[in-house]
């Protein structure tokens, strides 16, 4: 990259940069003839004009004579200067806006290059660098050479012109007051920039120390649960705290340089008027200078102030963000980057991966020259089943991540039927070769996306717009193009359906499943495909078969065994393991306005229960329940865990009911409205089910259910949105979709009824042949950040499907099931096994037992191959191998 | 059956049959009654003890696996406490519990147990209690066998 912001502003901005240039220009005569105008419209139009009717108007240098009464005359010069503004103002909006686009283009593509850069950093180089320190540098850090790159070339052209037209001015009134205006510029020019001098290696310092404040924080937020396992917060805060004391005290020594550079300007600013009264005041008094002289003098250099200022402004900003360039520059630059062409070049029609792999004197060395795999070679067919076995630190990992180019070796090769995979682009290497470690990342997309994230290479079906995204999808296209960002839009289909071996999205969806069986991960899909909700875009019939899931549940509740476990939702019956709280909703908030904890406090909720008579039976039941809980909670200690288990009241609130349950005591009248509100919030808790306190009988059932009509049926328009109501003919979209298979509750008190249910659930979705639509609702499960909603089991099942259906020509396991259970270890080696057949896999195994299924064994010991062959060989001999299968 | 049923019935069982009425009141609304169907397990032999059981209706049997096959050891009838030994010391569960009717039991996890045990001093006095009262039961019936001659 341009080592100076300046070559890079002008390597990709110079033409519009002249063009600025010349708009400015453009502009200097109408600013000075909107400067001058005044001057003419009281000189010629409003004073009396001793020369007759003739008036005249200097316009650009010429006399122009206008035949008109003086009222029209200076009407026509009062619009002209209206005019003036106009055009000023256009001109100065219009430079503004175009400086402002300049910059944030370039910003752009700045940005998008810093981060194709990271993209080829070679792996080695994450070690190196935190992702603490990478964010700030292309979020923060390049943020303010926006603003520079608009103002690079213009500030100093538009200021500095203004500057020499002041300063020439002066000159004209007396060459005298003109040198002593100009002496102190030179002065200024080189003590400044000394004195910024620190300042700037301050700053530089400070932004180092900001990176590395950021460094930490991501460091403890990635190792928080260390921080809390070892108890060492206050080492952590510690450090924390140096680290803002090391940045105050640079920001301390940065503003009492700053402001001192400050002072000195001010001061040097306010010593030149000491000339103009001194050398000025004894000229006039010698009659060399007219006082008027002396006043436009000094009236100009206070116009002078404004413009060195910018000037000044416009430097200190420069040498901020060349520093800030520079810094962030040489941190893009590590050594050995893949090759910009290797990354974006398409490969030719057939795969290079094939025939012979052969590793060739492969080594690779650590900064310290430590060997972690030492001159290594052997060969084998591309289409073999290799198994690498070893002790952890034999070499192994490392040879796996070698062999999928994904640590380049400091000597030797890695061929592909005699082609160097160094010189493969990334399309051939990240697709002919699948590569899966041990620790799986996945992107934050759902499930099913990160399931296909390895076949998306290129868009390679245009997505269709609709009229009015048409244009803004061109314009964005344009910009791209234009800022040298990425060619192709995100958001058409991105999918490579032929590299999976299929030939549209259907066939995909059948050979996921297949995947997600073959990786043992088909019933955790399913399960969260029951959590889930459908996706609104997705909808199709989905909604329509899980609506025929319910109504053949609902079927089978009268038998025996199902009948206890479930208690169906009804329109006209109290459900009696809901809160009372759903009971009076009967059905889902949508957003937070009815939140069930809440529900108390909604002033409709209280209309309706003001409405049909509950607002003082409710107040009776609440005051009823905080008894029983003063009575049964008042004993334990705050903070006890059975407050937060079990209490309808918070610990620190009990003290303030058993104060309101005496004033309750006293009579209604003693309650304020807030003492109501707490007592009434009370039975909306109440699960008459679960907490068996027999405050809800038949009868106070009948009347919720009163209040369950009466709230639906008065619901105002404004909220009528903020409700999902249970309907039994109708798909809740807010319940997901076990829910709405359910459409009821748990029972509670019924042993493993969770079990059963779901057990039962599952019966009726296979009976409806319903399996795979729960399973494509549970791809879209959000697989959250780095997959942190799944479990790690889960995501590496998940990483090896997703390289699986790339169906590479070689299929690379870095240890990648070792977090998984033994007997899922083995299933899923032999499916993977069984599908590759005739297909190469190269799989480091961390459980010997295993090699036996592979057709050659490469045994790795302190960085070398110390034996391969074919398992009967090496258990024959007695070798490494044999010792290795001894000591299991 | 509400909240001060399972107090009164809880005051039959003899540990808790000298411990104030509100503090089983709390016992109770704080453990979770359940149901198990006939023949349903309630825990099984070598599981992680993780809660003790109330049977409050219903008859459940006590089996243990010998080579021989399952044999049912005890049956256990209403107001029996069961479990409380593998939540006590930390072992196994010695037996499996098994519903031979519909049973219906209070069930005590261990966090709850021992929460109640700290809390409320009296209740691991009668615990105590009890214990001892078995420990010297099953001393005088090994004496007795240890007696008997051969």
């Amino acid at each position: 990259m341009e080592k100076s912001i300046f070559k890079y502003i002008l390597k990709y901005s110079a033409a519009q940069q002249i063009y600025l240039l010349c708009v400015i220009l453009a502009f200097y005569p109408f600013l000075f003839i909107s400067l001058d105008l005044p001057k003419i419209i009281i000189n010629r139009a409003i004073k009396p004009n001793a020369d007759g009717d003739v008036f005249e108007a200097p316009i650009f240098g010429y006399e122009i004579e206008f035949d008109v009464s003086q009222l029209t005359f200076l009407l026509i010069l009062s619009f002209f200067y209206l005019a003036l503004v106009f055009i000023t103002g256009g001109f100065k909006y219009y430079i503004n806006v175009f400086k402002g686009r300049m910059g944030e283009r370039l910003l752009r593509r700045l940005r998008y290059q810093l981060y194709t850069r990271i993209l080829r950093f070679p792996l080695p180089h994450f070690k190196k660098v935190s992702q603490g320190e990478l964010i700030p540098m292309i979020t923060a850090e390049v943020e303010p050479l926006g603003g520079f790159i608009g103002i690079a070339f213009a500030d100093p052209l538009f200021f500095g012109g203004q500057l020499m037209l002041i300063l020439g001015y002066i000159f004209l009134q007396d060459w005298r007051l003109g040198l002593a205006a100009a002496a102190l510029i030179p002065v200024q020019g080189f003590i400044i920039p000394k004195l910024q001098k620190k300042v700037n290696a301050l700053g530089k310092q400070r932004v180092q120390n900001v990176r590395r404040l950021s460094d930490h924080l991501s460091e403890s937020v990635s190792g928080i649960g260390e921080i809390h396992a070892h108890d060492t917060s206050n080492l952590e805060l510690s450090r924390f705290s140096s680290r803002l004391g090391g940045i105050y005290l640079i920001r301390y020594e940065i503003y009492r340089r700053k402001f001192f550079v400050k002072f000195l300007n001010n001061f040097i600013d306010k010593l030149t008027p000491f000339f103009f009264f001194s050398i000025g005041g004894f000229l006039v008094i010698e009659g060399h200078l007219t006082v008027g002289a002396l006043v436009a003098v000094l009236n100009a250099y206070k116009d002078l102030a404004s413009p060195w200022k910018e000037l000044l402004a416009w430097y200190q900003q420069k040498e901020d963000v060349r520093i800030k360039y520079e810094q962030v520059v040489e941190q893009f630059e590590p050594q050995g980057m893949l090759e910009e062409n290797l990354q974006h070049d398409e490969p030719t029609a057939s795969s290079p991966i094939t025939g012979e792999l052969s590793v060739s004197n492969v080594s690779v060395a650590d900064e310290d020259g430590v060997r972690s795999i030492d001159t290594v070679s052997f060969t084998t067919p591309s289409t073999a089943h290799v198994a690498i076995v070893g002790s952890s630190g034999s070499g192994k990992d490392d040879l796996a991540q070698v062999v999928a180019r994904l640590l380049a070796p400091t000597s030797g090769r890695v061929l592909f039927g005699g082609q160097d995979i160094a010189n493969m682009p990334e399309a051939v290497t990240g697709r002919d070769i699948a590569y899966v470690g041990s620790n799986a990342y996945l992107q934050s997309f759902s499930v099913g996306d990160n399931l296909v994230y390895g076949l998306k290479h290129r868009p390679l079906v245009d997505r269709k717009y609709n009229a009015a995204d048409t244009a803004a999808a061109t314009l964005e296209k344009a910009e791209a193009a234009e800022t040298g960002n990425s060619p192709y839009d995100y958001n058409a289909d991105w999918v490579d359906y032929a590299a999976a071996g299929v030939s549209d999205g259907e066939a995909l969806i059948g050979r996921v499943n297949t995947l997600l069986g073959m990786v043992e991960l088909s019933d955790d899909v399913y399960q969260l495909g029951l959590r889930g909700t459908i996706n609104p875009k997705k909808r199709g019939d989905i909604e329509e078969r899980i609506m025929s899931a319910r109504h053949a549940l609902r079927d089978r509740l009268s038998e025996p065994e199902i009948a206890p476990l479930i208690e169906p939702f009804d329109q006209t019956r109290f459900n009696t393991n809901a809160s009372v709280a759903e009971n009076i909703l009967f059905g889902l908030p949508v957003g937070d306005s009815f939140d069930l904890e809440k529900l108390a406090e909604h002033p409709y909720i209280r209309q309706v229960l003001d409405k049909v008579g509950l607002t003082e039976d409710f107040l009776a039941i609440g005051q009823n329940v905080a008894q029983t809980m003063v009575e049964l909670f008042a004993d334990l200690p705050p903070g006890h865990e059975f407050f937060e288990q079990f209490s309808f009241i918070d610990a620190e609130d009990l003290p303030d009911y058993q104060t309101l349950l005496g004033r309750a005591a006293r009579g209604a009248d003693g309650l304020t409205e807030e003492d109501r509100l707490r007592l009434i919030s009370l039975p909306f808790k109440l699960n008459p089910a679960r907490h068996r306190l027999d405050l809800i009988d038949e009868r106070m059932m009948e009347r919720i259910l009163e209040a369950r009509e009466a709230f639906a049926a008065d619901l105002p328009e404004a909220l009528s949105d903020k409700v999902a109501f249970f309907d039994v003919d109708a798909y809740n979209p807010t319940a997901s979709l076990q829910d709405n298979i359910l459409f009821g509750k748990l029972a509670y008190g019924q042993a493993q009824s969770a079990a059963k249910v779901r057990e039962v659930i599952a019966d009726v979705i296979d009976n409806l042949d319903l399996r795979d639509t729960v399973i494509s609702v549970g791809l879209d499960f959000p697989a959250g950040t780095g997959g942190a909603r799944l479990s790690q089991a889960q995501r590496q099942k998940l990483a090896i499907a997703r390289a699986v259906i790339k169906e590479p020509a070689l299929l690379i396991l870095n240890e990648a099931a070792v977090s998984l259970d033994q007997s899922v270890q083995a299933v899923i080696l032999d499916n993977i096994l069984n599908e590759r057949h005739g297909r190469g896999v190269i799989w480091v195994l961390n459980r010997i037992d295993d090699a036996q299924k592979f057709d050659e064994i490469i045994v790795m010991k302190d960085g070398r191959v110390v034996e391969n062959g074919s398992y009967d060989n090496l258990s024959a001999q007695d070798g490494e191998f044999k010792a290795l299968l001894g000591s299991v | 059956m509400g909240l001060l049923d399972e107090v009164e019935l809880l005051r039959k069982i003899p540990i808790f049959s000298k411990i104030e009425p509100s503090k089983l009141k709390l016992l109770a609304f704080t453990s979770e009654r359940l149901t198990y169907a006939e023949g349903d397990v309630l825990f099984e032999q070598g599981d992680a003890g993780d809660a003790a059981y109330i049977i409050i209706g219903g008859k459940a049997d006590v089996v243990v696996d010998t080579p021989g096959g399952p044999l049912i050891v005890a049956t256990l009838d209403e107001n029996e406490i069961v479990g409380e030994i593998a939540i006590l010391c930390d072992v196994p569960r010695t037996a499996t519990v098994k519903a031979k009717t519909e049973v219906t039991t209070l069930r005590i996890t261990k966090d709850l147990f021992f929460s109640l045990v700290v809390e409320f001093p009296q209740i691991a006095v009668e615990i105590m209690r009890e214990l001892a009262h078995r420990l010297e039961v099953t001393t005088a019936r090994l004496r007795e066998a240890v007696g008997k001659p051969q």
